[in-house]
């Protein structure tokens, strides 16, 4: 199984990646790749430099040194406004939604037209009615679509978040932490999503601290300790590993 | 009546003015200081443009449009890698220039002396000279203003905007050119504050640079978070409110120069308890 990885076409590739804070290496030479069409979870101990690397890949920061390439393009800078067209979409640990924007605005904002021209072209729903439409069906917030983002439950931000990636319809789908302080049942539901995404083929990077669902929804896995990877390959043999039990499980 | 009128007019060009400056702080959340400067610009290049030039008052209002495009793409472009503190502060300064230049070019604006005989607008040789005449031009060209604001509001180009004005880098995430946006909304707003300096200065006759100093900006600033953040009815109701401020208190008898006093009293006191208890002010859809 692992030897296929590596023969699948790479969705992202990062050589030499860098990221230092003061003396800190966040990213300390990171030379790793996602395949495409597969779920990998992103896995390690707070503070390994999990969310830093995604920030990298999506240009919330910039590297310090080393090279990203995406569907074959290569950069060393990446700007957050060229994911849309790199068809990459991102949640965040904090589930950051537009607090002051309705449920339905935030889904609109991830799939409406950016350009000046076509952007002031689009009145309200425009077009995208169906779209938004079935996506709050898919994640059950039907009832909600004119309530502010703010004045949503925990759960049903994430899973705003989890949609508003979605609904984009992307190629590439980083997704930090989608099951962070989730009731049993709205895990079902966020697994469910990630499922559906898979079974589509889309490539999905996933953090995830429950090794249980990292064994259930990754194909993959890589392990990343301060800022270093530590083990890449299938779950069974990598959390088999002796220095990732030592390093993030502590048996 | 021609009390009333009065009143209507200077209803009418302090609404333009407060939706020019909600363009930026209400739709974007970029804390803009710079509006007096953009409103007397747009008053200097009509006076000017009038008098000296002999232009018809629509050419001169589009002499003042190109202007402020010009220095609002400048400002703008610089401002727009900020949004909230040192875009306040930024803009501010923009603002204490241009009202410098008003002060110091005597050669082009006659500093201090001010500008007197700016006349009335006509279309095709029909001189709007009554008060009634002219609150209509008034009316007219606030409905335009507010047009294009609901247009924008409701806009996917507007949605961008109180995305960024709350997260602007899920705003980029999100795939949109936020700096570019910020710029746009800037000039956009400084056009339609020249447009109400061309209005104001037809209208009074008189122009001298006292007008615009950053603290006109600031009194802009107090009515749309009275009347609404990012609201276009807000906007307007907040003009009428802080405009008929002054004539209540001097209806209830008060010496003009007790009122004068009392009325930066009751602004600031306004302000501050808009801030504790209404966030949003009356018709608000932001807070900041």
């Amino acid at each position: 199984m692992s030897v296929s990885m590596s023969t699948l076409p790479r969705a992202i590739e990062t050589k030499g990646l860098t990221k230092t804070f003061g003396g800190l290496r966040a990213a300390d030479a990171l030379s790793i790749y996602f395949p495409s069409g597969v779920a990998t979870g992103l896995i390690g101990p707070n503070g390994s430099g999990k969310t830093t690397l995604m920030n990298l890949l999506t240009g919330t920061l910039e590297p310090t040194e080393g090279s990203i390439t995406i569907s074959g393009k290569t950069f060393e800078v990446i700007e957050p406004d060229m994911l849309r067209d790199l068809k990459i979409a991102r949640t965040f640990q904090d589930g950051r939604l537009v607090n002051q924007l309705s449920v339905e605005d935030n889904l609109l904002l991830a799939i409406a037209s950016v350009g000046t021209r076509a952007g002031l072209g689009e009145i309200g729903i425009a077009g995208y009615g169906a779209r938004v439409d079935a996506m709050l069906k898919k994640i059950h917030l039907e009832a909600h679509r004119g309530a502010n983002a703010e004045d949503l439950s925990y759960g049903q931000r994430k899973l705003l978040e989890l949609g508003r990636a979605i609904i984009q319809d992307a190629d590439i789908y980083l997704l930090d932490e989608p099951f962070t302080g989730l009731f049993p049942a709205v895990v079902e539901q966020v697994a469910e999503l990630l499922g559906e995404l898979k079974r589509a083929g889309k490539t999905l990077v996933i953090i995830e601290h429950n090794i249980g669902l990292i064994r259930r929804l990754a194909d993959n896995v890589i392990v990343l300790d301060h800022g270093q990877k530590l083990a890449a390959g299938v779950p069974e043999d990598v959390l088999k590993n002796k220095r990732v039990q030592e390093a993030y499980l502590g048996v | 009546m021609e009390y009333l009128l009065n009143l209507g007019i200077l209803f009418s060009i302090y609404g333009v003015l407060a939706l020019s400056l909600n363009m930026v702080v209400g739709m974007a959340g970029l804390l803009s200081l710079a509006q007096a400067a953009f409103y007397g610009i747009g008053a200097y290049a009509t006076a000017i443009g009038m008098t000296e030039l002999g232009l018809n008052f629509f050419v001169s209002l589009g002499l003042g449009a190109v202007i402020n495009i010009v220095a609002a793409g400048i400002v703008g472009r610089i401002l727009s890698r900020w949004k909230s503190d040192y875009y306040a502060v930024v803009s501010m300064g923009f603002s204490i220039i241009v009202f410098s230049v008003l002060l110091n070019w005597k050669e082009l604006t006659r500093g201090p002396l001010g500008i007197f005989g700016i006349p009335k607008p006509s279309i095709f040789g029909y001189s709007i000279d009554t008060n009634l005449g002219f609150l209509m031009l008034c009316l007219f060209i606030l409905g335009i203003v507010f047009g294009i604001y609901r247009w924008i509001d409701r806009s996917s180009f507007g949605r961008a905007a109180k995305a960024i004005r709350e997260d602007e880098q899920l705003a980029q995430v999100m795939g949109y050119p936020t700096r570019r946006i910020k710029s746009i909304l800037f000039g956009l707003s400084a056009v339609v504050a020249g447009v109400a300096g061309g209005l104001f200065a037809s209208y009074i006759a008189f122009i001298d640079p006292t007008t615009f100093q950053v603290k006109e900006g600031i009194f802009l600033f107090t009515i749309i978070i009275i009347g609404g953040l990012a609201s276009s009815r807000g906007a307007v109701l907040g003009a009428l409110i802080l405009l008929s401020l002054p004539e209540v208190l001097r209806f209830i008898g008060l010496p003009f120069s007790i009122a004068a006093q009392m009325q930066q009293i009751i602004y600031g006191s306004a302000l501050v308890l808009m801030m504790v208890f209404k966030p949003k002010g009356f018709l608000g859809k932001y807070r900041m």
